[in-house]
């Protein structure tokens, strides 16, 4: 019984009030007579499907996910080895698709095709681990702050307070400078202790919002416990602005990534990294441009991908946006 | 009001110390040595080393250090750089300007064009300047600052000529322009998005309805009624955007060579001297902080619902 | 069968125009909207009128096409996706859908206004009240900032808000619901308007409150002689105030009668059911009744009546016929002024 009343719930959020005073689709929507009314999550995904932005932004990132896992897939090269003697600042042959000339080379003789392959990994496990590790703990984090309020919440907005007056990347390079040997474990552990407190946020004023709701007094008044009315309740109605948040954190964190690695603070020398890749560029910038165009292009399309992807989720899971 | 301002003001302390502590801890407990490094690739001399560090205070415990630090900070004194043993507060007041002008260049920018931008594209939503308006956010967004930064200097500054690839004078506005437009660029998207999101909302609001159901002219009803509730979140975004700014800096200064705090900053995490760090992070901070209250207050001002909750 | 669309039919105590010609007259309005799902069907052939001083109650519920033809009256519809695709709306005799963007611009406000459910997200909350009803003044009648700032006060103090001078800088959300809605009624009556379209005015109050607004309301037109349509999906509130009832259904007007008669003698199966809803003192201990079903999706109406699928007299006809408005009489054939409904069975309906 309560899911049904947290299905309608759903979708009256849509409609927003029993008498819809606004005009148009809503109009429409308030007799859904045969139907069952659908839950907000199959709505937002039937509504994303039909986006180009979605399907686009999805068909990069599958293949940017399997590139990233399965680089051997697309280049035998190692991106390490470098061939100074015979590949010097080579120009990039358009037309060798996916052959190790088809960028060029860089500095060290190094196929610039295979660094941007590889190059792919770190970036991607970045994004991704960052994201995971913030999205977990802080959404845990801010969802018991926000259900249990009192000390609990004080102490989080406290923490996150302290937190927020440190913008991100600074503290980044902070961190990331005092140690010598970083792995991209050292970064993902950084950005993820920086970057938290946002979703945490997040969570918590989505679960605040949530827990006032009637089918959430409801519940409580027909005896659910208090990890029922989290796990069936609250949660999956606060979870739409958090996925919205750490879609977009996941690009932004892949830049700052590149910022770091870019500053020499990111990954050390023998990981392949896009933003070190970059770095190096600028000093052959003049007669080289090809080393850093494609580390960046590629850089840049990744990014795209994942705040194309996090506008989607948006448009799709903001009702009042239809 | 001024309960809310008072407020406000006492919140900020007790961040602030914390703020500082989770620096000062960033800085000083992890792994490396700085005084050794001073002595490169050499083995170091433990008696020089324990003189230097007996001098500079890094002997005792922690915590007393950071107490010296805090009494210190309330006098402006950042201490001395381990490197040349000049003040760090004379280095960092003669870096702070430019980077002051070059921010509020930047500011400026981002602040005009973005707000022009949502306004256009949140006002004629799903024609064609609006999708041309997300694109083009979408792909500054994308683009990391450096990499416009070194794209920009290419292109416009050794490919076309147009102005000087390098700054050579760090306080010439004219040369610290194409600095500033990289620097701006990416608050800029993020601004003419939230504009425009916020316009789009807002233009369904009941009260717009109202409104135009009183006759008033569109303009009227866009200016006095859209944008005045529109630009409030924006408005508190900006509060954000000074650490952006920030951080952006030290990115765009060393790409141009401007002789700002936030190259300042970079060379002193190449050569880790903590003393400089700890300066310019802290007053950064405070910065920081400070402007997030200004917006606060700012917020309450604009939106009455907040003043006289 | 004769077909109900003529003012004078229509008793009106408190008289029609000088010539007859009725203060708003809307003629055969179709509104659609053209949705994702489909095209939803708002608004079907509606006629009604109103006359100065009079007060028509359009009775319905969710979905039925009130608020959407009050819209369309006013014009402040959303035109995509909404459409206009038939009809006339005569205002004083001038069809207001011919008439320039900025000519019914001007009318707004100062010939017709409209007052709306939500008082709270209805009044921009960043502006004093003060300035929102001095507004009006500025720029319908080009006065003065501190001209308008007097009127307003004016207006707060006629709308009993307690203490206006001191209170027209204060904000909306400063004051109470109750005030919040008067605060709505005097920007709407601030130019004096010949007409206003009430849509759901009492809906978000107390029952309490709900009584002092439409005295309010009820007094005010009085006094300024206007033509009141008062939208609402409350049979209690209307009995008091409304001359004649119009009831919708899926977009079209399926009932019409002076107020008493509705009361007394129901003419259509869904008027009964909305009537026989209301709890009554006297069924204490009986199950309450609720008409079955729920009112049908726009895009896709029903063949024939629009009410069939619900109503329990429901015949073949039903289902293949549009019933038009047919003249409502006696057992003897005697005329009953104003009254009509939509139904192949209204002679059963109404007389057993």
């Amino acid at each position: 019984m309560p899911e049904n009343t947290v299905k309608m719930k759903k979708n009256d959020a849509a409609t927003a009030a029993e008498e819809p005073t606004a005009v148009g689709p809503t109009v429409a929507e308030a007799g859904p007579a045969p139907e069952k009314p659908r839950s907000l999550g199959a709505d937002a995904w039937a509504d994303l499907i039909r986006r180009p932005l979605f399907l686009i932004s999805a068909v990069l990132i599958v293949f940017l996910l399997v590139m990233a896992a399965f680089p051997s897939l697309f280049s035998s090269t190692d991106p390490t080895a470098g061939d100074l003697s015979n590949h010097f600042l080579d120009k990039p042959k358009l037309g060798s698709l996916f052959q190790p000339d088809w960028f060029g080379y860089d500095a060290q003789g190094r196929s610039i095709y295979s660094r941007v392959v590889y190059g792919a990994r770190v970036s991607i496990m970045v994004g991704v681990g960052v994201t995971l590790l913030t999205t977990v703990f802080g959404g845990l984090l801010g969802m018991l702050a926000g259900y249990f309020g009192g000390f609990w919440d004080t102490a989080l907005s406290r923490i996150t307070d302290v937190f927020f007056g440190i913008p991100f990347i600074l503290g980044a390079m902070v961190v990331l400078n005092a140690f010598t040997d970083r792995t991209v474990w050292t970064v993902i552990g950084a950005l993820a202790f920086l970057g938290w407190t946002t979703i945490a946020r997040v969570m918590r004023g989505a679960v605040i919002t949530a827990k006032h709701a009637d089918y959430v007094v409801a519940a409580k008044a027909l005896g659910a416990g208090t990890g029922r009315i989290l796990r069936k309740h609250v949660l999956p109605n606060a979870i739409a602005p958090v996925i919205v948040v750490a879609t977009i954190q996941l690009g932004v964190v892949i830049v700052a990534e590149s910022t770091l690695s870019y500053l020499g603070l990111g990954l050390g020398t023998n990981d392949v990294s896009w933003g070190a890749d970059i770095s190096d560029a600028v000093k052959s910038i003049r007669n080289a441009p090809h080393i850093l165009f494609f580390p960046a292009g590629m850089l840049s399309l990744t990014v795209l991908a994942f705040i194309m992807l996090g506008d989607a989720v948006r448009e799709a899971l903001d009702p009042k946006l239809r | 009001m001024g309960r809310y301002v008072a407020r406000r003001l006492l919140q900020m302390i007790p961040v602030f110390l914390g703020t500082t502590i989770l620096i000062f801890l960033m800085v000083n407990v992890l792994p490396g040595d700085p005084v050794a490094a001073l002595w490169g690739d050499k083995p170091p001399d433990p008696a020089q080393m324990a003189k230097i560090k007996h001098d500079l205070g890094l002997d005792l415990p922690l915590w007393q250090q950071y107490l010296h630090y805090l009494g210190n900070l309330a006098h402006g004194e950042f201490g001395v750089t381990i490197a040349g043993s000049r003040p760090v507060i004379d280095e960092m007041a003669a870096a702070f300007p430019v980077t002051i002008r070059l921010a509020l260049m930047a500011f400026t920018f981002e602040m005009v064009v973005g707000i022009c931008l949502g306004v256009i594209a949140g006002i004629r939503r799903g024609k064609l300047i609006d999708t041309s308006v997300t694109i083009f956010t979408l792909l500054v967004i994308s683009v990391p600052v450096f990499v416009l930064g070194l794209l920009g200097q290419q292109v416009i500054g050794t490919q076309l000529g147009w102005v000087t690839p390098n700054v050579q004078d760090s306080m010439n506005v004219g040369q610290l322009l194409l600095p500033a437009i990289v620097l701006g660029s990416l608050s800029l998207a993020y601004v003419a998005r939230l504009t425009r999101t916020s316009i789009a909302e807002n233009a369904r609001a009941d009260y717009i309805r109202t409104a135009v159901a009183k006759g008033l002219p569109q303009t009227r009803v866009v200016r006095m009624h859209l944008l005045r509730n529109s630009l409030i979140p924006v408005v508190t975004y900006l509060g954000t955007d000074i650490g952006a700014l920030m951080a952006g800096a030290v990115v765009t200064e060393g790409i141009f060579n401007v002789q700002g705090v936030g190259n300042l900053l970079y060379e002193a995490l190449a050569r880790r001297e903590g003393a400089v760090i700890v300066g310019i992070v802290t007053v950064f901070v405070l910065i920081y902080l400070v402007a997030n209250l200004v917006v606060d207050l700012l917020y309450a001002v604009l939106d009455p619902r907040i003043r006289y909750a | 069968m004769t077909l109900l669309d003529k003012t004078d039919s229509v008793p009106s105590p408190r008289g029609a125009g000088d010539d007859g010609t009725p203060l708003l007259e809307v003629r055969d309005l179709h509104v659609e909207f053209h949705t994702r799902d489909g095209v939803a069907k708002a608004v079907n052939g509606v006629n009604y009128t109103v006359d100065a001083g009079e007060t028509l109650a359009v009775l319905g519920e969710s979905g039925s096409g009130k608020s959407v033809t009050a819209q369309a009256i006013m014009g402040i519809l959303d035109m995509p996706p909404g459409k206009i695709s038939k009809g006339e709306i005569l205002f004083r005799g001038q069809d207001m859908l011919k008439m320039s963007g900025e000519e019914r611009r001007k009318m707004r406000g100062a010939k017709m206004a409209m007052i709306f459910q939500d008082a709270l997200s209805s009044l921009n909350p960043v502006l004093s009240v003060g300035y929102q009803l001095g507004e009006m003044f500025r720029v319908h009648q080009g006065m003065s900032k501190k001209e308008a700032k007097a009127k307003a006060i004016e207006l707060m103090d006629r709308v009993r808000i307690p203490a206006a001078a001191a209170r027209v800088g204060d904000y909306p959300h400063q004051f109470s619901g109750g005030m919040r809605q008067r605060i709505m009624i005097a920007m709407a009556l601030a130019l004096e308007p010949d007409l206003i379209i009430a849509d759901e005015p009492t809906t978000a109050l107390d029952v309490t409150v709900q009584a002092q607004v439409m005295d309010l309301l009820a007094e005010l037109q009085r006094e300024f002689n206007m033509g009141l349509i008062l939208i609402t999906h409350d049979l209690g509130v209307v009995a008091d105030v409304a001359d004649k009832i119009a009831v919708m259904y899926a977009g079209r007007i399926v009932e019409t009668a002076p107020v008493r008669e509705l009361y007394k003698r129901p003419a259509h199966p869904y008027t009964k059911g909305l009537l026989e809803s209301i709890p009554r003192l006297d069924q204490k201990g009986q199950e309450l009744y609720a008409i079955k079903g729920l009112p049908p999706n726009l895009t896709r109406i029903p063949t024939g009546c629009a009410f069939n699928p619900r109503c329990a007299q429901a015949q073949d006809v039903c289902r293949t016929d549009v019933p038009p408005l047919l003249q409502v009489t006696e057992r003897d054939g005697g005329e009953l002024a104003g009254r009509g409904s939509a139904c192949h069975f209204w002679k059963e309906t109404i007389h057993g």
